[in-house]
């Protein structure tokens, strides 16, 4: 093949002779000689690049990568293969199921969303418009395949079986929250369940699941490392620094970024002015795909097959899921400050990843909206009756205060834990609120 | 006691500010003082002595420290059938070499590491080990941090390099919020007890801004970590061994200008130092000077100098900078009622304010001086400047005498 068209050469040639003779001779021989293969140049740093005398700057606009989808928003199935394939994996009563799932997840959101307003929880994110991220993925990984998350991924844990009860003694930090009641609410984890304990600070996760994949391939296990994080955290450096090692150390890990426009106020056209995430996966040499996210069957397989890939190929994958944050950022933000109502109302309503599933099984006959509406007040009340047992439980005792800092606690931690103690006994009115 | 304002002198020495004052000699003051004929600071025409008596310094201008430095009171020699002269560097190495057969899950990695290192420090692991085990990664530090967080969440073990320690910073938000946090933040579900960050720290001699800095003490105010440093062959490999093995995160500083220099013989096999524990290297009576690195080679010509005029120095090396050694410590200067503590680093924020503090809380009723520190000055690490920057000898000899002599 040419390494320009012909349309090109005049121009090219004009130029060329403008600057250099020997240029011209060289430029004629290799436009003529059309069989011979392009000279490699040998530099270590691209050994796969030949040389051009076209000087021409790419502004990446030559390839926009395509969103994958399976169905359309209104349920129907617009890739007939790939929906047999899902199902080949998935029954009907499946889906519903993890449709049920989907409608608990936003019916707790929503309710302990209400719940921190009326000041009892001290903090919440919702997951809105992003269950089908949450559910695909889930449903495609194995439940023993270790996760990295950011924040917003709640549907992953309710999937592996995490309940509200436990949802909610993190949230408030009861004498039943496995983490101690020591970060703020939504900061879940669950060895158990594989899914490390989630950190405020964004994209620090990202080079954790590619050591976690390292570590996986060095075991031998037929188990992957999954990152999660949003459009916003791929702008820090942690982003860079894992892709590239994941791809130089073929890690068994497969990178999840949850595009939905924004970064708490930030949107995407401040974030970055590539063709979004999906676009970098090619420069750290990684297989990446972008996925439609508010479709549960694309999401499903695309990951499936990603990550068969991983394992076989031994390589990374990136995958940018396209999708809206529906909701605020979280209780602390009022988004109307920086976006159009309509634009929510256009994703929630009739766009929504959940109103998809819901026509789906509506077309199926597989549910009807009496059985959801039933569905949706069930959940609520039990998240409330709940609720009011989690506040009613006692609050992780505080001699936890000084534990786990190390494995063991050092000598000036108990001595300052006993003077706290001494403070606390003396005056205990003070710091019966203190929870 | 009243003393006039016109008698005090607030003077800059080194690094340390203090005030001097033109007193009698407190009763209390030791009597070998006053025999060896110091005298109270003058201040004559601008310059500044802390003393008038001044040693023949061209006698310990060729001291060669050793022994002290060298004496191992934790292993016996004698119960390890193979012993090797090792220096620092083939130490370390030698650790990482027991280590990674040790534990199959141990791998080592950072920049460079694969050819053997820039000091080298990996050489031969990746021939014996394999590439999987030992390997280069891109340049990129806080990528190096987060890859071995989320192996040892794994259980695995990780032993990280970073090339300097000057270089450790863009990896400081992995290590403080990260992987210090990991246990506590999960309530003990998940940790990073398995991962070993190396680093090459402190004065080379000619490294300027960016290959001298000791960094130990923006660490030490986080908690979670444990920060060591060795300062000869036999304590790098016993500590890091120990360090490699502990539960926690811990931050190994090796001082480089000791990795050719610093030269013992070394038990070939596995063996461990204890975390956490000061090594006393020399009883003394008059005062204790601590440190840690390479500046137990300056404590012990400084004792050596002390000697000269009678003074009997207590020679502490901290080797764990967190969680620290204060009972050890505080044992030693409630003996002898005097400190010096001495660190490369920056005087202010330095971790010797750290142990001030606590030595004032704890044994105020058996200080006879303020504690002196004798430090880094706070600027930047000079390049051409450098001899006059590092806490020398001589600095913290004249701070011993004044603290003496209070």
């Amino acid at each position: 093949t040419t390494m320009f068209s012909t349309a090109r050469k005049p121009a090219l040639q004009l130029c060329a002779k403008r600057y250099s003779r020997l240029c011209t001779v060289s430029l004629q021989n290799f436009a003529t000689k059309k069989s011979t293969p392009p000279r490699l140049a040998k530099y270590p740093g691209a050994t796969n690049a030949p040389f051009t005398p076209e000087l021409s700057f790419e502004d990446g606009s030559k390839h926009v990568f395509p969103i994958y989808h399976i169905t359309d928003a209104d349920g129907n199935i617009l890739n007939q293969a790939d929906y047999d394939l899902v199902m080949d994996n998935l029954t009907n009563d499946k889906i519903k199921d993890i449709y049920k799932q989907m409608v608990q997840l936003e019916t707790m959101d929503f309710t302990l969303y209400n719940a921190q307003r009326q000041g009892r929880l001290s903090f919440y994110m919702t997951n809105f418009g992003e269950e089908a991220t949450h559910f695909g993925i889930a449903a495609a990984l194995d439940a023993s395949d270790e996760v990295f998350a950011q924040y917003r991924e709640a549907g992953v844990l309710l999937y592996r079986g995490f309940s509200i009860q436990d949802c909610l003694a993190q949230c408030l930090g009861t004498d039943k929250d496995p983490s101690k009641g020591r970060q703020m609410p939504i900061h879940y984890g669950s060895k158990k369940l594989h899914f490390q304990t989630i950190s405020s600070p964004l994209a620090t996760q990202i080079p954790h699941a590619a050591g976690a994949g390292y570590a996986l391939k060095l075991a031998k296990k037929d188990n992957v490392a999954v990152a999660f994080f949003g459009d916003g955290s791929a702008s820090e450096g942690d982003f860079h620094a894992a892709l590239n090692i994941a791809a130089t150390r073929e890690c068994q890990t497969l990178f999840f970024c949850r595009n939905n426009g924004y970064a708490i106020s930030t949107p995407v056209k401040d974030q970055y002015r590539g063709d979004g995430i999906a676009s970098r996966g090619p420069g750290y040499g990684i297989p990446t795909i972008r996925v439609d996210g508010n479709d549960f069957f694309a999401v499903y397989l695309a990951v499936m097959r990603g990550r068969q890939m991983c394992l076989d190929k031994k390589t990374p994958v990136l995958f940018e899921f396209m999708s809206y944050r529906v909701g605020h950022h979280s209780t602390s933000d009022d988004s109307s400050r920086y976006r159009e109502q309509e634009e929510i109302d256009f994703w929630q309503r009739e766009h929504s990843p959940i109103s998809r599933l819901r026509k789906y099984l509506l077309n199926l006959g597989l549910t009807t909206e009496e059985e959801e509406a039933q569905l949706r007040e069930t959940i609520k009340k039990q998240v409330l009756d709940e609720l009011l047992e989690a506040e009613r439980s006692p609050k992780c005792p505080k001699d936890e205060l000084v534990m786990d800092v190390y494995d063991n606690v050092p000598k000036h931690l108990q001595e300052q834990k006993a003077f706290t103690d001494k403070i606390a006994d003396k005056y205990p009115e003070a710091y019966e609120d203190a929870h | 006691m009243f003393r006039p304002q016109a008698l005090r002198k607030s003077v800059q020495f080194g690094c340390q500010s203090v005030v001097l004052r033109s007193l009698p000699l407190r009763a209390n003051a030791s009597t070998f003082t006053r025999q060896a004929g110091l005298s109270r600071v003058d201040h004559t025409s601008g310059s500044i002595e802390l003393d008038q008596h001044k040693i023949d310094f061209s006698k310990f201008k060729n001291y060669k420290p050793g022994e002290y430095i060298y004496k191992n009171s934790e292993i016996n020699m004698d119960n390890f059938q193979n012993v090797e002269k090792m220096n620092l560097c083939t130490a370390v190495n030698s650790a990482m070499h027991n280590a990674m057969e040790e534990d199959e899950t141990a791998m080592v990695f950072g920049e460079d590491v694969a050819f053997g290192g820039v000091f080298r420090c990996t050489v031969g692991l990746r021939e014996k080990f394999g590439e999987e085990r030992c390997f280069n990664t891109p340049l990129c530090e806080q990528g190096i941090a987060g890859f071995g967080i989320g192996v040892a969440s794994m259980g695995h073990t990780a032993i990280a390099e970073f090339q300097f320690a000057d270089y450790i910073f863009p990896a400081f938000d992995q290590i403080v919020n990260e992987a210090a946090k990991y246990r506590y933040r999960s309530g003990g579900l998940y940790d990073v007890g398995s991962l070993t960050m190396r680093s090459p720290c402190s004065a080379v001699g000619h490294g300027g801004h960016y290959h001298s800095q000791s960094v130990e003490s923006y660490f030490a105010h986080t908690p979670g970590l444990r920060v060591v440093i060795p300062r000869n062959p036999v304590q790098a490999k016993g500590l890091l061994i120990a360090c490699i093995k502990d539960k926690n995160p811990c931050l190994f500083f090796e001082p480089k200008i000791l990795y050719r220099s610093s030269v013992q013989q070394v038990p070939v096999d596995s063996f461990e130092l204890p975390l956490g524990k000061a090594e006393v290297i020399k009883e003394g009576t008059d005062i204790t000077l601590i440190g840690w690195g390479t500046q137990m080679y300056v404590l012990e010509r400084v004792s050596k100098m002390c000697d000269e005029i009678g003074i009997s120095c207590e020679l502490i090396d901290l080797r764990t900078i967190m969680p620290w050694d204060r009972e050890t410590v505080l044992e030693s200067v409630k003996k002898t009622g005097r400190c010096v503590v001495t660190h490369e680093a920056p005087l202010s924020g330095g971790f010797g304010a750290e142990i001030a503090s606590i030595i004032q809380e704890r044994a105020f009723l058996h200080l006879e001086a303020p504690v002196a520190r004798v430090c880094g000055l706070d600027t930047p690490f000079p390049l051409v400047h450098e001899k006059y920057y590092l806490p020398d000898a001589l600095k913290v000899f004249e701070s011993v005498k004044y603290t003496i002599n209070y």
